[in-house]
């Protein structure tokens, strides 16, 4: 049912020309990812992808939006090439599962490495009920920290790319800063 | 949207409550859903409603531009600090153990450490939203 709805909502996005439709149609398909993810229990997951892709990202394109004019130009080149090139990397990923073990299968490999001992022990080493957040911040620590300066790269690279001229002022000759 | 009487108040109340359930997600994330990362996204969410409905310049006097990059900046700090300072106490860097007796010391890291990344997703989110929301008045 959700799947439905989450490809009905991939459609629409694609065959929309009103950008405000199309990012409202994004927060919706965010929407509805989340609750697929809180129907497969992982509740973390549908948690931030209701924040993050249903709340911020949507204000950020609304934004972006306020910019660039709400019309979708038609693209000029025909569709044809894309298509074959999205056709071929689709199969060949395809192609790629059917080696993959049986989804949801409880003797597949991930779910014997390390997973059996943060399940089991890690609330008798960590005393914390939620088990994605004993893994996540203790067992490993270290990724996440990785992760939260990737996330402060990535505003700096924001900065760079969105505001130059952070506290200088332009030339008053209206040239440029001189690179 | 400045006129909008409805919009203005109903702005006005959730965001309290928005900024307390953020500190909820982040205080409460040892034993529910949620962690320092989904509440600095819901914090920074508060701040951009607010931006919306009245407007950059008012939010942007509560929390200064130069305020949440100092903040996204903090968040790594605190994080790779107190690795160090487990590093000082004598543990593994990050090895919690070492603030306190037996598995207080796991919940504190983790907090801590939740702290951080709170901070710095807090700080980058609302900075963008910033560097975006601003960008469109500066060049007109």
């Amino acid at each position: 049912m959700l799947l439905t709805l989450l490809a009905a909502a991939g459609l629409a996005l694609l065959r929309g020309r009103n950008l405000f439709a199309v990012v409202m149609l994004a927060g919706i398909y965010s929407l509805l990812s989340a609750g697929l993810f809180t129907v497969m229990d992982a509740v973390d997951v549908a948690f931030t992808e209701a924040a993050v892709g249903a709340g911020i990202s949507t204000v950020l394109f609304l934004g972006a939006l306020a910019l660039c004019g709400h019309h979708e130009n038609k693209p000029g080149h025909t569709p044809l090439l894309p298509l074959f090139v999205v056709l071929v990397t689709g199969g060949l990923l395809v192609w790629g599962t059917m080696d993959m073990p049986g989804f949801g299968d409880p003797a597949n490999p991930v779910h014997h490495h390390v997973a059996d001992h943060y399940i089991e022990e890690s609330y008798h080493e960590i005393e914390i009920p939620n088990v994605v957040t004993s893994v996540l911040a203790s067992y490993r620590g270290y990724d996440t920290m990785g992760e939260t300066t990737v996330v402060f790269a990535a505003a700096v690279g924001v900065m760079i790319l969105l505001a130059g001229r952070l506290g200088r002022k332009p030339r008053p000759d209206g040239k440029g800063d001189g690179t | 949207m400045r006129e909008e009487v409805i919009v203005r108040v109903g702005a006005k109340v959730l965001a309290p409550f928005i900024i307390t359930f953020a500190l909820y997600v982040h205080f409460h994330g040892d034993y529910s859903p949620g962690g320092g990362f989904q509440a600095g996204v819901i914090l920074a969410a508060a701040f951009a409603l607010l931006a919306l409905v009245y407007g950059l310049d008012a939010v942007q006097k509560v929390l200064p531009p130069r305020f949440v990059r100092a903040c996204a900046a903090l968040g790594v700090i605190i994080y790779a600090g107190i690795g160090v300072v487990t590093m000082v106490l004598g543990h593994n860097y990050l090895g919690y153990d070492a603030l306190a007796e037996g598995h207080a010391g796991q919940h504190y890291g983790i907090l801590g450490v939740e702290l951080g990344v709170l901070v710095t997703v807090f700080g980058v989110m609302v900075t963008v939203f910033y560097l975006f929301a601003g960008r469109g008045r500066r060049t007109q």
